[in-house]
Formats: C-alpha cells, sequence, structure tokens
C-alpha cells in the first residue's frame, strides 16, 4: 500500500489542526482550575459564571451590534458590486473589481494600523462605528464571491423573459431575481456575520473602550483563574461558528438546487 | 392584398461602437406569416430580432409593428413575446406558474387565468405536466412551456430566437413539424431566427438570408433555392455546384443569353436564370446535385448530355451522393441519385453519362 504514508500524514495534519480545538470543551467542563491533565471531573459551573460576568454581557451585546451591522452592510454592498460585475460591461471593471476584493489577502494588522492613523488625523474616537466600518471592508470581498457565483449561475435572459411578459422592472427583480438570489443573500449574511464575530486584530485596534467578545476574552488572558472561564466561552463561540457556517452552505445548496443546476464545490 | 404589411422595418442601422451590426435592413412581415431569418453566426439576425422584440435600440431607421412605430416602446409594451434560445424557463416556479406568469397583470378571474393556463399547456401537449417542478423537465418540454408562456398573451407577433438548436437531432425534426402545425393552428405571426438552412426552408413562408448585416435575398423557400440571387446565397441555401461558364460576345439576346459552360457545353438561358445583368466574358453556372440526372441505362433519350468519371461515393441510405469530374470540367461536382428498388450503386472510377436541363442552372455574371 503506497497510499498508507499518506494517510498518516493527513491524520496527523487533522490532529494538528483541529487538537487544540478540541482541548476548548475539554477543559470547559472540567472541574479545576488548572489547564492540565488529568481531567478533574465534570462542571457547568465556568459556563454559570459567564452569566455573571456584566463585562462579559457588554462585550457580547457589542459584538452582536459589530455582527449583524457588518453583515447587513457588507452583504447590500456586496449585493451591487457583484450585480455589477457579472451584468454590466464597463471601463476598468477587472481592476475595480480586483481593487474592491482587495482587502481579502491585505494584512490585517495593516489594515487596522491605517484605519486608527486616518480615524486618528479626522478626529473620529474609536468605537462601535469604528469597528463596524473596518469589518465591513473585509467582509465585503467575501459577500461579493459568494453573490458573485449567485448571479453568474442566473440565466441573463431570465429577467429578460420576464420582462417580455409583460412585468416591469421592479416587479422582474421582486418575482425572478430575488428569489433565485436570496440563498446566496442569507449565506453571505451568515458568512458576513461570522467573520465579524470571529475577528481580533481590527477590533482590538479600533475598539476604544468598547470591547468585543474576542477582545474581551484576550484581555481575560492576564488573570490565570479566569481560564477555565474564557475556555467555555471560546467553546460557545466554536459551536455558533460551525453552526452558521453550515446553515450559510446549506442556503448556497438550495440555491443551487433551485436553479437546477450542479455544485461546482462553492465558495466554501 | 393591398395592406401594410404587420411588420415594417425601415432602414434599420445598429452600431454597437464601431461595429456595423445592422446595415439598412428593409422588410416587410406579412400577418399569419411564418417568416425566417436565416444567416450564419454574427450576420445580425439575433440582433434584428431583439430590435423587434425591443430589447436591442435601434442607431437609424424603424421597426413599426401594426402601423404602430416602435421607438422607444419597451419590450413590455410591445405587441410581441419572444422564445429564447435558452428558453428562460423560471427555475423556482411550476410549469403552470410560468405558462401564467404573462396572465399576473391581466384583469382575469383566478378560474379563467386557471383555464387559459390549462389551454395552453394543452395546446403543447402538456396538459398533465402543469404541477411539475419546471427544473424537472427535458429540453423538449422545456421548449413547449416557453411556447405555451408566449402564446398564452396572445401576441400578434411571436419572436423565436434559434428554439430548437438545443434539441438533439430527433427532437429537433419533430420539433419542427410541431411548430409550423401549431403556427397554422393559432395563426399568429412567427420571426424564427435559425442558421441552419433546413429548418428555414422546412418551416417557413419566406425566408430572409442575411449575411454581414444585410439581406441578401428574401424570398419564398423555394424561389430561394431554385433561383439564388448570388453565388453566397446559393452556396448557403443546400448544397450547389458551381462550373466555369463564358457568356458569348454576341452575349445578350432577345433570345436568351448564350453560354459555353465548362462540362456541360453550349446552351442558352433565360434572363431570369441571371440574377443581375448578364454581361460578356467570365462568369460561373451553379447547378444542384439533383438537377443532374444519372443516366444508369446509356439508352435513355436526353436532350442534353454529358459524361464525366466518378471519383467519390457517398451512400446516405434514401440518396447515393456521387463526386464525378465531368469531361473538361477542371474539378468535380456533386451529383446526387435517389436509391430506387432494382438500381445499381455506381463504382468509383466508372464513365456515367448525365442528363441535364438548361432550365435548373443560374448564371452569375
Amino acid at each position: 500500500m503506497t497510499a498508507r504514508p499518506l494517510f498518516i500524514f493527513a491524520g496527523l495534519y487533522l490532529l494538528v489542526l483541529y487538537a487544540p480545538i478540541v482541548l476548548l470543551p475539554l477543559f470547559a467542563f472540567n472541574d479545576g482550575t488548572v489547564i492540565a491533565f488529568p481531567l478533574q471531573g465534570f462542571t457547568l459551573d465556568w459556563f454559570a459564571a459567564l452569566l455573571d460576568t456584566p463585562a462579559l454581557h457588554d462585550a457580547t451585546l457589542n459584538s452582536l451590534i459589530i455582527a449583524v451591522s457588518t453583515a447587513v452592510f457588507a452583504t447590500t454592498l456586496g449585493l451591487f458590486a457583484a450585480r455589477a460585475a457579472t451584468r454590466y460591461r464597463f471601463p476598468l471593471k477587472g481592476g475595480i473589481v480586483g481593487f474592491i476584493m482587495l482587502p481579502l489577502v491585505l494584512p490585517e494588522v495593516i489594515v487596522a494600523i491605517s484605519l486608527l492613523v486616518v480615524l486618528m488625523q479626522i478626529g473620529i474616537d474609536p468605537g462601535l462605528w469604528t469597528i463596524i466600518l473596518g469589518h465591513t471592508l473585509i467582509s465585503t470581498p467575501f459577500a461579493i464571491a459568494i453573490l458573485q457565483g449567485s448571479f453568474s449561475n442566473m440565466d441573463n435572459s431570465l429577467e429578460e423573459a420576464a420582462i417580455d411578459l409583460g412585468e416591469t422592472r421592479w416587479g422582474t427583480f421582486r418575482l425572478i431575481t430575488l428569489p433565485l438570489v436570496t440563498p446566496g443573500i442569507v449565506a453571505s449574511l451568515l458568512i458576513c456575520f461570522t467573520i465579524s464575530l470571529d475577528e481580533f486584530i481590527i477590533a482590538f485596534f479600533l475598539s476604544g473602550n468598547a470591547p468585543t467578545l474576542p477582545v474581551y476574552l484576550w484581555g481575560q488572558l492576564r488573570f490565570p483563574a479566569r481560564l477555565p472561564v474564557v475556555m467555555a466561552l471560546g467553546t460557545i463561540l466554536v459551536a455558533l461558528s460551525v453552526i452558521l457556517l453550515m446553515i450559510a452552505e446549506t442556503y448556497r445548496r438550495r440555491g443551487l438546487r433551485r436553479a437546477g443546476l450542479k455544485d461546482t464545490g462553492g465558495f466554501l | 392584398m393591398t395592406d401594410a404589411p404587420l411588420i415594417e422595418i425601415e432602414g434599420v442601422e445598429k452600431y454597437y461602437g464601431d461595429y456595423h451590426a445592422l446595415r439598412g435592413i428593409t422588410a416587410g412581415i406579412g400577418a399569419g406569416e411564418f417568416f425566417s431569418l436565416l444567416g450564419p453566426s454574427g450576420c445580425g439576425k439575433t440582433t434584428l430580432l431583439r430590435a423587434i422584440a425591443g430589447f436591442e435600440d435601434i442607431s437609424a431607421g424603424r421597426i413599426l409593428i401594426a402601423g404602430r412605430n416602435m421607438d422607444g416602446v419597451p419590450p413590455n409594451r410591445r405587441p410581441t413575446n419572444l422564445v429564447f434560445q435558452s428558453y428562460a424557463i423560471f427555475p423556482h416556479l411550476s410549469v403552470a406558474e410560468n405558462v401564467g406568469f404573462g396572465l399576473r397583470r391581466a384583469e382575469m378571474s383566478t378560474a379563467d387565468k386557471r383555464r387559459a393556463v390549462g389551454e395552453a399547456l394543452e395546446m403543447v401537449g402538456l396538459g398533465q405536466y402543469g404541477g411539475r417542478a419546471a427544473h424537472a423537465l427535458s429540453g423538449g418540454q422545456r421548449q413547449r412551456v416557453a411556447l405555451a408562456r408566449a402564446l398564452i398573451l396572445k401576441p400578434k407577433v411571436l419572436l423565436l430566437d434559434e428554439p430548437l438548436s438545443a434539441l438533439d437531432k430527433k427532437m429537433r425534426e419533430q420539433m419542427q413539424v410541431e411548430l409550423r402545425r401549431l403556427q397554422r393552428q393559432v395563426g399568429i405571426t412567427f420571426v424564427l431566427v435559425t442558421h441552419d438552412q433546413e429548418e428555414a426552408l422546412i418551416m417557413s413562408d419566406r425566408i430572409a438570408v442575411m449575411f454581414e448585416g444585410e439581406i441578401a435575398q428574401l424570398d419564398a423557400p423555394e424561389a430561394l433555392y431554385r433561383r439564388p440571387a448570388s453565388r453566397k446565397v446559393g452556396e448557403f441555401i443546400g448544397m450547389m455546384n458551381f462550373l466555369p461558364a463564358q457568356v458569348g460576345v454576341s452575349g445578350v439576346t432577345q433570345g436568351g443569353i448564350a453560354v459555353e459552360v465548362a462540362g456541360l457545353g453550349p446552351t442558352v438561358l433565360q434572363s431570369a436564370q441571371c440574377p443581375g445583368a448578364a454581361r460578356p466574358g467570365a462568369a460561373e453556372v451553379g447547378v444542384r446535385p439533383e438537377s443532374l440526372t444519372v443516366l444508369f441505362d446509356e439508352g435513355t433519350p436526353a436532350a442534353h448530355r454529358a459524361t464525366g468519371r466518378v471519383d467519390e461515393i457517398t451512400y446516405y441510405g434514401d440518396m447515393t451522393y456521387y463526386e464525378i469530374t465531368l469531361e473538361g470540367a477542371p474539378k468535380s461536382v456533386q451529383v446526387s441519385a435517389r436509391n430506387m428498388p432494382g438500381r445499381r450503386l455506381l463504382d468509383r472510377g466508372e464513365t456515367v453519362a448525365l442528363a441535364w436541363d438548361p432550365s435548373s442552372l443560374v448564371l452569375f455574371c
């Protein structure tokens, strides 16, 4: 079997990738303040501790406000950009689209520092809105990538056919375009929400005195006694991310099925 | 008939930037006519169809439908409906919802709408399919749904953009006959775009052959086939052999045009057989493969004979095509023969006699 070394390699690879994440729930339910084996026993204390930490509640609220706003802004911008990119021809289109997609590969630290410098220069204090701005900037490329898929899967003549059959432009958008790209919109909202919820660097630089969940988590690492609580919070965040991404992917696939198309791998 | 045509196309021009897509198209399409726009890809036929539908603005000229100038009238306000090449069936709606889509804005009771949808589906032979999901249909069924969806609005004109090109050969042949029958039944003017000359010949009352943004010839199928107006049209419609010819110096007289045709010999053609003006000098004569008759029995009397050698044989079952080099001709010609019971196939290298008739020739000067 020549494939055996490859199997071993793949197994090790997955272990290194996911073992630390598996440790998270393990110690979140462990009845001991020290993060070390052997495990001490099962407890829900750490999750209970989450409930009576007011600072955590503020951070959670901040994160939710930011994530929801980011998802809505990025998806709206992505919707316009993706439609323009797939339906119209205009000068410098390739360059413009490339420019919008650039934050995908820019180091986040650079984006964060530049944003901070610019905001300080024009005299805007860091806070929720500045984080929303930064997160929208980095999420929009993802929204465009997902929505471009939805639009390019849609036959141009569908919209023309609806108009030919007597519908107005608005009616065509409502009855034909929107239902066919809705799964893409839902997928984009969920993915942008998740990106914003997990993002640390930009939030760290731009948060001022309104920390998000990841920033709060990082702050807690200074107190060793709080470590199991951090583990519990991390467990919730991981679970939430996985669930949201699964829902997003389900919607994307449903969209393909509705359009009667084969799945070609998609974005995720 | 003194009525104006239903669709009047007058000097229509279309530019895409520098590209001149339509170069002065003028044509009239009568009510109830099955009209085809035929040409190779890029000849402007689809652009013209989309201009009639209202999806393309025209740079100059005008299009009138039922006497009304269509300039500035959007597609949803024109008395036309278009069947798209991809059919454009709405994938998230059922078959019945697709067919009834155009009735959404009609002032009809729900029951009447449902009846109209049922009738439209019945008409295209999909009576039982109303509840099906549209994306679960086969190619031929999609085609029928697209037809029913367009015809339910009872348009004055039905425009069809290469509607059969996505179907396989058997299905296509079946739909050709069916479309023709449907058109006679509803009596609506059909304008069909196609690059398939056979399809155009089978279905149309009249055909406009287009090359490079211009109409090269507009005629009934038989006239188009028998009397192509140019060598290019003759080549595009069916198969045509071209033989070098010499128009006599005494040239064109009352009695006809004296021509010496390579491989066939001297003959006299009527002026109707020469599109454009005949003039003395080098020319070409076009002859269809079936207009040269192989004389399987040498003794058959024939007023005009030629002799040639069989170079190649292509057997089609009902027909055989022979590539024959005529004596005195520089290159071979295609000759078709029906494979009748008891008739043998010729051999390669065999010398055969052919009969021909001067009335079947076309002279291109």
